[in-house]
């Protein structure tokens, strides 16, 4: 991993420097590097897609909106818990952007997007102080239960199209109507542009006073509770931001998948998401993303090759990771006991 | 002077069990008191009821002027209540200085989403506690790396990082060995300072550290009181030599 002193291109030597001046500097180079990477990456996959084959845009582009999803479970996870239905806020921020779409014709994608995070935010609401006071199994039950009324919900409500969804049409940008030949590629851009601009929140959270409770949390929660700190404060604030970032996810699939139905809340969508989640561990937020580039890959190429076994093959590969990487992915850049 | 903490009349029974009967302690701010008593006298239902671990059945506990006996141990901690375990109380996966953080975020009420953990302020006051506690060698190391003195070391550490202005301490020098106490509690006694500007209670089995730290002993047995004096003379008596000490039982 790069260096502060490294990031800074060497224009801030941090030797012979008060501790205090030291580490303003530190903190300085990395947000500094932060948004540098951000932005880097934002470059370097802009680039990529314009010249990368559709299937692969399109790839790239289911990934990074599930990963949101995941992020959001990566937030939940670092205070020790896992949901079991995220699919629940993933098919609200679907819907919300689907029916805005067809119901208002309300066509922004950038709209429909950020109508997608608050959708699923509001939802969520009402049930976070209640989830919050749950742990393990229990919680993760919950949150299933949740995920599966909104499944029946999204199958027995006609205005929610029932058991086949519905179709969403060709979002705009701006009021700028994107040509067919590039409706792809666009759509590619606002995904990878949002999931760049979630990663660096992400990471800014987690890096956080509040980021660092939860971590904490996760480890002692009598302690933080004899510290002043409220564990389910922390708790619920966690579970709002997975929801957001869940429903920002659902609303950026359906703009690239053009369609919405009840699967999206059904229990093997959120156990994908979890899947990814565990894959990427907690302390990295990129993991998150290559982990559900990983599983978007084996998914595609296992389905074309061996269709009737490609869980089978998703099982093994998870088996694998948690035999050789307990904490994710990403352990193998975050240093142990780091953040 | 109006006392910092004041039980009044407090009383806890588990079942048949008697945990604490007609308690009634006052201690002005800057004392050092000891609490002492054989296993099963009261002195951690007493800690634990200061705290708001648990509730008494009977009294009232005011700290500062405030009843704080109906209050969660969240409130009371922020009123400047703060303990260390007798069992370390820490976070085994963070390093030595994340989890002095984490004890100085959580003091802070109005924990952020975006202000770093790691500013300047933060580390500076954590790694100034660190060094008063001797624990700068260990900063970055993992908890569950570290041996059990440090650790408790550390979670006294953490408990002063929220500025308390009562601390409780459940037996800081339990399962340290014999050549470690003193030298455990000379740490902890500088790094709090001679302005006595924190009063501390210490639960505490090893009379000979009772002796030396405590400026006044608190003796409980089967949850009553039995002695609270200065140290030579509340342990020279009958009922401690007794039921505390053994001494008499001995003879």
């Amino acid at each position: 991993m790069t260096t502060p002193e490294a990031a800074s291109g060497g224009r801030f030597p941090l030797k012979g420097a008060t501790p205090a001046d030291r580490q303003s500097r530190i903190r300085g180079v990395r947000l500094g590097a932060l948004v540098l990477n951000g932005l880097g990456a934002f470059a370097l996959l802009a680039a990529m897609g314009f010249f990368a084959p559709k299937w692969l845009t399109y790839l790239i582009t289911m990934s990074a909106a599930n990963a949101l999803v995941s992020l959001g479970i990566v937030c939940l996870m670092r205070g020790g818990v896992v949901p079991f239905g995220q699919g629940m806020v993933f098919a609200i921020g679907g819907y919300a952007a689907a029916l805005l779409y067809n119901k208002l014709g309300f066509t922004d994608a950038v709209g429909l997007v950020l109508a997608g995070g608050v959708a699923a935010t509001l939802v969520a609401l009402p049930f976070a102080p209640l989830l919050a006071r749950y742990r393990g199994i229990f919680f993760a039950m919950l949150t299933l239960a949740l995920s599966m009324v909104t499944y029946g919900l999204g199958m027995k409500l006609e205005v929610l199209g029932g058991s086949d969804g519905f179709n969403v049409g060709r979002a705009t940008l701006f009021g700028w109507r994107p040509p067919d030949a590039h409706v792809g590629y666009v759509l590619y851009l606002l995904t990878v542009a949002v999931a760049t601009a979630m990663a660096m929140l992400a990471r800014v959270y987690f890096d956080s006073t509040r980021g660092l409770v939860t971590l904490a949390t996760r480890d002692n929660e009598l302690r933080v509770e004899y510290l002043g700190g409220s564990v389910r404060q922390a708790m619920t604030i966690n579970f709002l931001i997975a929801a957001s970032c869940g429903g920002v996810g659902g609303a950026l699939v359906v703009l690239s998948l053009g369609h919405i139905e009840p699967q999206f809340s059904y229990w093997t969508t959120s156990g994908e998401f979890v899947f990814v989640a565990i894959l990427a561990g907690w302390q990295s937020v990129a993991a998150v993303f290559v982990a559900s580039t990983v599983l978007e890959v084996v998914r595609s190429f296992s389905s074309r090759y061996f269709p009737d076994t490609w869980q089978l093959a998703l099982g093994l590969f998870l088996l694998f990771v948690i035999r050789f990487l307990p904490r994710g992915l990403g352990s193998l850049w975050i240093r142990k006991g780091g953040k | 002077m109006p006392a910092l903490l004041e039980a009044r009349d407090v009383g806890k029974r588990f079942g048949a069990v008697v945990a604490a009967a007609d308690i009634n302690v006052q201690m002005q701010a800057g004392e050092r008191v000891s609490l002492i008593g054989s296993n099963g006298a009261g002195k951690t239902t007493f800690v634990n009821m200061i705290t708001g671990y648990m509730k008494p059945d009977a009294g009232h506990i005011h700290f500062d002027g405030r009843d704080i006996t109906p209050l969660h141990p969240r409130a009371i901690v922020q009123l400047g209540v703060a303990r260390s375990f007798q069992i370390s109380q820490l976070f085994g996966d963070l390093s030595v200085l994340d989890n002095m953080l984490v004890a100085a975020a959580c003091h802070d009420r109005r924990l952020s989403l975006w202000q770093a953990a790691r500013r300047d302020a933060a580390v500076t006051h954590a790694e100034g506690l660190l060094q008063r506690f001797g624990l700068s060698e260990h900063r970055d190391r993992r908890v569950v790396e570290l041996p059990g003195g440090v650790r408790k070391l550390l979670d006294i550490a953490m408990a002063l990082t929220v500025r308390p202005k009562l601390l409780l301490l459940d037996e800081p020098t339990s399962g340290v060995s014999a050549e470690e106490k003193f030298p455990m509690m000379d740490t902890i006694m500088a790094a709090l300072g001679s302005e006595r500007d924190t009063t501390v209670l210490f639960v505490e089995h090893d009379m000979d550290i009772v002796g030396r730290y405590a400026d006044r002993v608190i003796a409980f047995a089967s949850g009553r009181i039995i002695a609270d004096d200065v140290p030579d003379r509340a342990l020279a008596t009958d009922d401690v030599r007794r039921y505390v000490t053994g001494e008499l039982l001995q003879e």
